[in-house]
């Protein structure tokens, strides 16, 4: 393909300050960091869910499916399986991931699905202006919770990994730089990437400050040892005060959804072929 | 007419719908037109299951209330079908848990002296079946060896034990007709699935289009398709939008139930133009309702499932000829006008077993898709004096083919602009418009019987074979619309012409299509309804429907 303008004219409308906008910058750089290595734009595809994460769609100028809420995965499922030459990339938000469609996130990983899945984690319902997610703080005052949330947030890293995601990792919306290879290793992780990125919501939390202090880089850690995974997951419950890490937390090769799928044998594509034989068994 | 009715009855998991499908395939040998109620509660062991089979020289669709013989496997089959019985019925049956008149064989001691699982007990009431009914070994083994795949030779021998413990009772004479495949409902909408060119087909199980599944699964085996099973009706359904998004023809099956639980996703296919077929198995509802049972209540949901408004193909074959036309039909159309094609079809349609001749089902030519032409000003919703917008699939050279559930413009990009909602919801009629001129030149109503009676019989779906008997037993005219969205009110108009007495036959409370007719000028003068699941066996609808013209 000839050299493309990868943003759309569409008039961006995130507010001043959005944390979204380093997605957008870390996942355009990511897919110029793939048309050199060969990878063409036009075999990308981009499925969002609803919530202003997902007007990412709108704005970047790839083949993009623009979904309903909480229903990302099940899309890119498909066009996986459909054309497996095909990267499937996935944003969702956290009431689109976590929320409305937490069973398709569990599934995705259960399967090992060949996508990519970048939760854009603000903690906020951001688009109805202001309600509490499944991974808002306890005691988080939102228009829906205005004596605070009584319930403890759960952990979505702890959550795929014990649900098999093969690539597991955090990454931050004020460090774009290590945000952008998370990205590029999910995508060239061969099997399901999960990424949970801590977003800023610049209007309804802005917590720059809060993870600007607790925030370190994951160094040394041992990708493969499942266990230390799971230990570093839980140092912080995105709740209590703790340091919180970021990067790779775990990533090891299991036998992906396409792979498991391929036939085993030649099929026919003869469908007049294929109505008689069965026909001709049934009398 | 020349015709046999046998009940067979037993247990859950006594093997009674195999039971019943070989004896519709012994009948099928000796040259008959055959047909299978199944009825069976929501159980997978024990409970009382039953299988009406009927034969008949003329292609039926439906069984009567009276038998002539009687297979019992357990004492429920006597005692709750006394009146399915008449003094000429020959009963067969396990004397080791029956008691009755006729020609009794131990189960359980056959089984044990040839070293039979208990499974095979139905073996030992179809031979001894075979014989009562006069036909000669060679049918019984035939049959047999078409038809079981596993532990033949054994249940072979077993059945030959029951031949020769039996006596001739009332002989079936041969019909003399060729041998035709015997098919459900389900299976025929599979294949002409196949036929319309499916490449995927997706559902999470559900009575009564399960079996549609497995069919699936069965043949995504050898053939090019791909059949899956994810997690739930939600899934399913959007996985279809991005299999059609990715240019697979898809299809999903379900019922009432699962079918809520995939309306978001039928109205984003309205909305984001991407085609899928859904196989609607309705069943006895609301809720759960009857799970194993039939109906005919999920009419206006299919209607009018989703938010906002779309055009859509909503077809209710009757039949497995017309199963498999509407199947195929259903795939063409949704692609050829990017839309939702709904099946509507029911539990009698999709579990029951009929004799299908391939070759008076004839599918009538449609055209394809209209594709689009690769480039950087490729629109996917570009407008079109049809409605219909060029297709295109990723990866494509040079182009950026978005699609998108919320207000789009041309090229798939979110706008909430009045005059692009507009334009929008101006394609969208004109789509609705050129889907009716696609389905106008199709057998979207079905008119047979007595052409020129004043008197018709209105019928929909599955009531189709009860239906056609009925109209010939009273000389009445048979008027079935087929395709229900959009809606073929003039040519139904015409197929009603001179009616001076119409009767709307539904399987439902509240008289659906009946609301639906009106809804165009169109008025019934009778009407006879019935929501207990069952289907009309032959004799109940003459009946109902005598009262209804005197």
């Amino acid at each position: 393909m000839t050299a493309r303008n990868l943003i759309t004219p569409a008039q961006n409308t995130w507010c001043p300050g959005c944390g979204n906008f380093t997605i957008q910058f870390a996942l355009k750089n990511t897919i110029a960091a793939l048309e050199k290595g060969g990878v063409s734009s036009d075999s990308l595809v981009l499925v969002t869910g609803i919530g202003c994460h997902a007007k990412m769609a709108d704005y970047l100028n790839i083949n993009s499916f623009y979904s309903i809420h909480g229903r990302t995965l099940p899309a890119a499922t498909a066009i996986k399986m459909a054309d497996p030459s095909l990267t499937v990339i996935c944003c969702a938000g956290d009431g689109d991931a976590y929320a409305e469609g937490l069973d398709h996130l569990v599934f995705a990983a259960k399967r090992n699905v060949d996508i990519t899945m970048i939760v854009h984690n603000n903690r906020v319902y951001g688009l109805t202006t202001g309600q509490y997610t499944p991974t808002s703080p306890l005691g988080f005052r939102g228009k829906s919770t205005p004596g605070g949330t009584r319930e403890d947030p759960f952990n979505p890293l702890e959550l795929m990994l014990a649900s098999g995601a093969t690539y597991v990792a955090r990454g931050y919306s004020r460090k774009m730089a290590e945000l952008q290879q998370l990205i590029l290793g999910g995508i060239r992780h061969r099997g399901f990437a999960f990424i949970d990125v801590l977003q800023i919501c610049a209007s309804y939390f802005n917590a720059s400050d809060y993870y600007d202090q607790r925030v370190y880089n994951l160094e040394g850690h041992d990708i493969l040892d499942f266990g230390l995974a799971c230990a570093k997951a839980r140092e912080w419950d995105y709740s209590m005060d703790a340091p919180i890490a970021l990067g790779t937390f775990y990533q090891v090769s299991r036998p992906t959804l396409g792979e498991r799928l391929q036939p085993q044998k030649e099929r026919s594509t003869d469908r007049e072929g294929a109505i008689a034989r069965i026909l001709a068994r049934k009398s | 007419m020349n015709e046999v009715s046998v009940l067979i009855g037993g247990k859950a998991g006594d093997g009674i719908n195999s039971a019943g499908m070989m004896v519709a395939h012994l009948c099928n040998r000796l040259g008959y037109r055959v047909y299978m109620y199944f009825d069976y509660p929501s159980l997978i062991k024990g409970g009382h299951n039953f299988a009406v089979v009927r034969a008949a020289e003329e292609e039926i669709g439906t069984h009567r209330r009276k038998v002539d013989f009687v297979l019992a496997l357990n004492q429920d089959t006597l005692a709750l079908h006394q009146e399915m019985m008449t003094g000429e019925t020959v009963v067969i049956f396990d004397s080791y848990r029956v008691r009755a008149e006729g020609i009794g064989v131990h189960v359980p001691d056959v089984l044990k002296e040839e070293q039979a699982p208990p499974v095979m007990g139905n073996s030992l009431l179809i031979g001894a079946f075979a014989r009562a009914a006069g036909m000669p070994w060679q049918v019984v083994e035939d049959v047999f060896r078409r038809q079981i795949p596993k532990a033949l030779e054994q249940n072979l021998k077993v059945a030959r034990r029951g031949f020769d413990a039996a006596s001739e009772r009332r002989a079936i004479p041969p019909a003399g007709r060729s041998m035709l495949p015997v098919i459900s409902g389900n299976e025929a909408i599979g294949l002409g699935l196949l036929h319309g060119g499916l490449d995927a087909y997706v559902a999470y199980p559900m009575t009564p289009t399960s079996n549609l599944l497995h069919f699936m699964a069965e043949i995504a085996e050898e053939h090019q398709l791909i059949a899956y099973h994810p997690e739930n009706e939600i899934g399913v359904m959007i996985m279809a939008l991005g299999f059609a998004y990715a240019g697979k023809k898809t299809a999903v099956g379900t019922s009432g139930g699962g079918f809520c639980l995939m309306t978001e996703g039928l109205s984003m296919a309205g909305m984001a133009e991407l085609p899928v077929v859904v196989v609607l198995g309705q069943r006895t509802g609301p809720s759960t309702g009857l799970p194993t049972y039939s109906g005919q209540s999920d009419l206006h949901f299919a209607l009018h499932a989703g938010q906002g408004e779309f055009p859509r193909l909503v077809a209710a074959p009757g039949d497995p000829a017309q199963a498999f036309a509407w199947a195929s039909l259903a795939v063409s159309l949704a692609w050829r006008c990017q839309v939702p094609a709904i099946l509507l079809v029911d539990k009698t349609l999709c579990e029951g077993f009929y004799s299908y001749d391939r070759d008076k089902a004839e599918v009538p030519q449609m055209g394809g898709i209209f594709p689009g032409t690769p480039g950087p000003g490729y629109g996917r919703y570009q407008d079109a004096e049809n409605g219909v917008s060029p297709l295109l699939f990723p990866p494509s050279p040079d182009t950026v083919i978005k699609v998108n559930s919320y207000g789009h413009d041309e090229r798939g990009i979110t706008t909430e602009q009045a005059s692009l909602v507009n334009l929008m919801a101006a394609k969208r009629g004109r789509k609705t418009a050129f889907l009716a001129n696609e389905v106008a030149g199709l057998p979207t109503v079905n008119i047979e019987g007595a052409r020129n009676s004043e008197r018709v019989l209105l019928a929909w779906g599955s009531t189709l074979g009860v239906c056609r008997e009925v109209a010939g037993h009273f000389g009445l005219r048979l008027v079935q619309p087929v395709c229900l969205s959009p809606f073929p009110a003039d040519t139904l108009r015409k197929a009603l012409a001179g009616a001076k007495k119409t009767i709307i036959v539904e399987e439902n409370a509240l008289g659906q299509l009946e609301m639906l007719l009106a809804r165009h000028g169109i008025r019934a003068d009778a009407r006879i309804h019935r929501c207990d699941g069952r289907p009309f066996a032959l004799e109940e609808l003459i009946a109902r429907v005598g009262e209804v013209l005197q």
